[in-house]
């Protein structure tokens, strides 16, 4: 039986004892302060900080023992199954790791003169071609932080273009399927555009009449997942292009959903303009716990010369950065991008090539593909949507039924598979599923660890027609039980630092 | 070398092994796996191999990656005396060894709080702490870095003031400015800079009323300056902004903070600042660690960006825990109307900074502001000796980057860095293209890593690479 570890452990600012040290930090040499004198006598007095910060006082073996001790109350990918629709919560190749945290990565500076960081540079260069053609794209622009950032880029290339074109006062609409991801209407509107959104047809894609009919001279372009969030591949896909460069829009990937599409079908040959990658998601970055990711950006050849400066460029002989780019948006961020991220997925791509990428995505499918064979035998749960066709990387099934006939939600699902030791799936959503399960297996987990998740579906959904209380109260097993998540988010009782709760007591 | 993968199971994919797949594929009923590609029209079915370097053993692309990173050089063989927005500190091996915990470094954003205590937690933490170290109130869990920060904190101001312009500094970071211009433009914000005065870099106070008017959202400064410098004008820079019904937006370099006076000390609304130096190594520039701070103000709050931690009870009432707040402002339910379309942050940053600044607590940090503090100011004084040289170039206190001018020396900067770097040691940013106004002058930055021997060796190298004009 799964048991998470439970310490209660204290908040950091109720540990440790005054006076206490927990690191010891180089000190300004002797002569350095004779010949500098008194920290006092740089500051003027009102700009001196006059308290210092309550911050809390422990020893090294206190801070270690504290955060190894919070390791302990927390899930991982690492730890077991981990479905997240939409999240490719895949596992993070342990010599990547290592990779990334040598010192000729780490102590390395972004202004270094270019010779002084070739290896660096090639690793980059090399990661943007690599892209470029997994994707099928013309230039690969790695600055975007995460997957929403370089949605943002991506539509802010958008509107470069139109400007370009003279048309951006009149082309103020990016189109959205219903079923899109929330980050694309919030990524539109960021650069300034209104969202226009599509239905889903009855199969669960793009409904091409619809959309027919929201497309004018007004069309910046439209954003799409393919797979969508249903796992299903849009099949129209060539005739949604067609209508989209028609109207003189732009087509836009969001490539949360590339996995089961490597080395089998790219987005460029598809038609798409812009494509935006999930280093984090498809080439096996670790989450973090919401981050670092990367959110790289491909375009085609029309695009290449909005991509955001410096471009690393390489002469035949030496690879330096490039700012002389006249027609650039400008930056997003600071420096090149996330870019010890990305040496991971420069490393992961090197250990499949071609054939074990191609392998990654069949064996998503078959997953996803036998995973939802497995449930739709389980009493209580639907397939929404079900055209017969197969899935690709995720299946989202519907606990209607169950809520309906035992009053056991998506949600009661979700904390109950905790206390198998199991992380739930992202639930409700789609937003087009009600209470929806989103189960995303990734290439990642054995036929036995995905057997065990069907295993306890099928025991949560018996249990909820034979004795739902056990169920409607769980988790029982994990770190804590059930939080009042309504109480967090009340302004009465909000407590988003530790100073404000002391303020306040919950 | 792997061949094909028909033949031989792929270590991080447990069901290629081939008699697995059959069985799996037995049981949906199917013959090959490209049925259930059936479904996608056949022109866009791949048919032939993509051109990616062949498959590598994971000995061989340790070696591989290593042989290639062996080409750069680091602070470690050779003092690097570069800052600017991403700065060489040391970071902790507790640190280090925490971010590689397994639970923490390999699961995704808390949605199920139950399971995920120790993240959030952990989150919270640094939020609080960050709390602490800025004097604000609340902090979200991170933003990418301090430019894009800096860009959804001009957003939230037009947002919160209904106005839509930001005064910002003139001396300032150029990949900030442009960051936020294009963070501003969408939104139909205005960027407008404010001049500084010439003798010590802080904002001409004459120009900021001059600038500042009906429309300015926001009014932003930086301290310690990009240039270094310390501004000193704070709580009148903070006045004319609350006069004007604008709020008040600080950035700061949070390793001044445990001697400098906190911006929530001086009357800021929005602090945004770089983390990174709290227990992030550099590498090339990213990941960093965007900051992003605000007073306990319902309206502020409301409209912040990214995800926030906050602390609650169990629906029992009996016992402490965490769980993700206010959600509603967020892209996943607010979609087009969200406060952000941020989704991925850079949450285990947050972790290590969290963990530096346990790792440290109030006396470290003021050990590490005076310790930077006292051994940059010697690196000034070394500097200001050699003839020709002049540094700082503002009359200002200055924290841990300072302004060095060669004009007197007749070459430029591009010249003196490169003799340098013959020598082995790797001057500042040059910033004379984005400065043009302050002639041949380059942003030198000391930390505590720079022993007094690297102080002096530099000066010594300059004076030697100097003396033969």
């Amino acid at each position: 039986m799964f048991k998470q570890a439970n310490w209660n452990e204290p908040i950091i600012f109720n540990l440790g004892r005054s006076g206490r040290k927990g690191h010891l930090l180089p000190k300004a040499e002797e002569e350095i302060r004779r010949a500098v004198g008194e920290l006092d006598a740089l500051i003027p007095k009102h700009m001196r900080r006059e308290h210092k910060p309550n911050l809390p006082e422990l020893s090294e073996v206190e801070v270690y023992r504290h955060f190894l001790r919070l390791s302990e109350m927390n899930y991982g990918v690492d730890s077991g199954f981990y479905p997240l629709g939409s999240c490719t919560m895949k596992y993070n190749p342990k010599i990547n790791e290592q990779l990334a945290n040598l010192p000729t990565i780490n102590m390395v500076h972004p202004y270094q003169d270019a010779s002084t960081v070739q290896g660096i540079l090639e690793i980059l260069y090399s990661l943007e071609r690599m892209l470029a053609e997994i994707t099928g794209t013309y230039e690969v622009c790695l600055q975007p932080s995460a997957g929403a950032h370089g949605e943002f880029l991506g539509t802010l290339l958008m509107r470069a273009y139109h400007k370009k074109n003279g048309e951006i006062q009149q082309r103020r609409e990016i189109i959205v399927p219903d079923s899109a991801h929330g980050t694309n209407p919030a990524s539109a509107a960021m650069a300034g555009f209104n969202v226009v959104v599509v239905p889903s047809d009855s199969e669960g894609c793009v409904d091409l009449e619809a959309l027919k009919t929201v497309v004018s001279e007004r069309t910046a372009g439209l954003m799409l997942t393919n797979p969508n969030t249903l796992g299903i591949f849009e099949k129209n896909i060539e005739e949604i292009a067609k209508i989209i460069h028609e109207a003189g829009g732009l087509l836009y990937y969001d490539g949360a959903n590339l996995n089961p599409l490597l080395g089998k079908v790219r987005p460029g040959d598809m038609g798409f303009d812009i494509v935006h990658m999930n280093i984090h998601k498809t080439f096996s970055t670790p989450h973090g716990g919401g981050g670092p990711g990367a959110g790289p950006v491909g375009v085609s050849k029309d695009l290449a010369r909005f991509l955001p400066v410096p471009r690393i460029v390489f002469d035949g002989n030496s690879y330096r950065l490039d700012y002389d780019r006249p027609e650039s948006i400008g930056k997003i961020r600071c420096f090149y991008g996330n870019v010890a991220v990305l040496l991971k997925a420069y490393a992961y791509i090197l250990s499949l090539g071609f054939e074990g990428l191609k392998e990654v995505a069949e064996v998503s499918v078959l997953n996803a593909n036998y995973l939802m064979k497995k449930l739709m035998e389980i009493k209580g749960l639907t397939l929404p949507f079900n055209n017969g066709k197969p899935r690709k990387h995720e299946c989202v099934f519907s606990a209607k039924t169950l809520k309906n006939e035992t009053g056991v939600s998506a949600l009661n699902i979700a904390k109950r598979l905790l206390d198998y030791g199991l992380h739930a799936p992202t639930i409700y959503f789609p937003l087009i599923v009600e209470e929806a399960l989103m189960i995303e297996p990734t290439e990642t987990f054995e036929k036995e660890e995905i057997d065990r998740f069907v295993e306890a579906m099928r025991k949560i959904c018996e249990e909820a027609y034979a004795n739902p209380e056990k169920t409607l109260k769980a988790p029982h097993n994990t770190a804590i039980p059930k939080l009042d998540e309504v109480k967090a988010s009340h302004p009465r009782t909000m407590s988003l630092s530790w100073r404000m709760y002391l303020k306040k007591k919950v | 070398m792997v061949k094909t993968l028909g033949e031989r199971s792929h270590p991080y994919i447990p069901n290629s092994q081939p008699e697995i797949k059959q069985e799996m594929m037995r049981e949906i009923g199917i013959k090959t796996i490209n049925e259930l590609y059936a479904d996608i029209p056949e022109k866009y079915l791949l048919n032939k191999p993509l051109n990616l370097p062949k498959a590598l053993s994971e000995f061989e692309i340790k070696r591989h990656i290593e042989t290639l990173l062996s080409k750069n050089e680091t602070c470690s063989h050779m003092p690097i005396f570069l800052g600017a927005g991403c700065w060489p500190h040391y970071v902790p091996a507790v640190v280090k060894e925490i971010m590689q915990r397994s639970e923490l470094l390999t699961c995704y954003t808390p949605y199920q709080p139950e399971i995920s205590q120790g993240m959030l937690q952990a989150l919270f933490e640094y939020q609080s702490m960050i709390c602490e170290l800025t004097a604000m109130d609340v902090a979200n869990c991170s933003m990418y870095d301090w430019a894009s920060a800096l860009g959804e904190a001009a957003r939230m101001a037009a947002r919160v003031t209904r106005k839509n312009e930001v005064l910002v500094p003139q001396i300032i970071h150029p990949e900030r400015t442009k960051t936020l211009q294009v963070y501003a433009e969408p939104a139909g914000i205005k960027v407008v800079h404010v001049a500084y005065q010439k003798e010590t870099g802080l904002i001409n106070i004459e120009d900021l009323k001059k600038k500042i008017s009906q429309k300015t959202a926001a009014v932003y400064i930086e301290n310690p300056s990009y240039l270094g410098f310390v501004e000193t004008q704070v709580e009148e820079i903070g006045e004319i902004a609350h006069d004007n019904k604008a709020l008040f937006i600080v950035g700061v370099d949070p390793t001044s903070l445990g001697v400098l006076k906190p911006p929530g000390d001086y009357g800021a609304d929005i602090v945004v600042g770089e983390a990174q130096p709290l227990g992030n190594a550099m590498n090339f520039g990213g990941p960093l660690l965007g900051i992003f701070a605000c007073r306990d103000e319902i309206g502020l709050i409301r409209q912040m960006p990214g995800r926030i931690i906050g602390l609650t009870t169990t629906v029992e009432g009996n016992r402490h825990g965490f769980c993700m707040v206010l959600q509603t402002r967020e892209q996943h339910i607010r979609r087009e109307k969200a406060t952000s379309n941020i989704c991925s942050n850079e949450a285990l940053c947050a972790v290590a900074s969290a963990v530096y600044m346990a790792l440290l607590g109030p006396e470290g940090f003021r050990e590490l502001g005076e310790t930077i503090m006292l051994k940059a100011n010697y690196a000034m004084k070394l500097l200001s000796k050699i003839e020709g040289v002049k540094t700082p170039v503002f009359n200002s206190p200055h924290f841990k980057e300072f302004t060095v001018n060669f004009d007197g020396t007749g070459l430029s900067v591009k010249e003196v860095h490169k003799r340098l770097l013959q020598r082995h040691i790797h001057g500042g940013k040059d910033v004379s293209k984005d400065f043009p106004e302050l002639g041949e002058t380059a942003l030198y930055c000391v930390t505590e890593i720079h022993s007094k021997e690297e102080i002096e060796r530099l000066a010594s190298a300059l004076k030697e690479v100097l003396a033969k004009r």
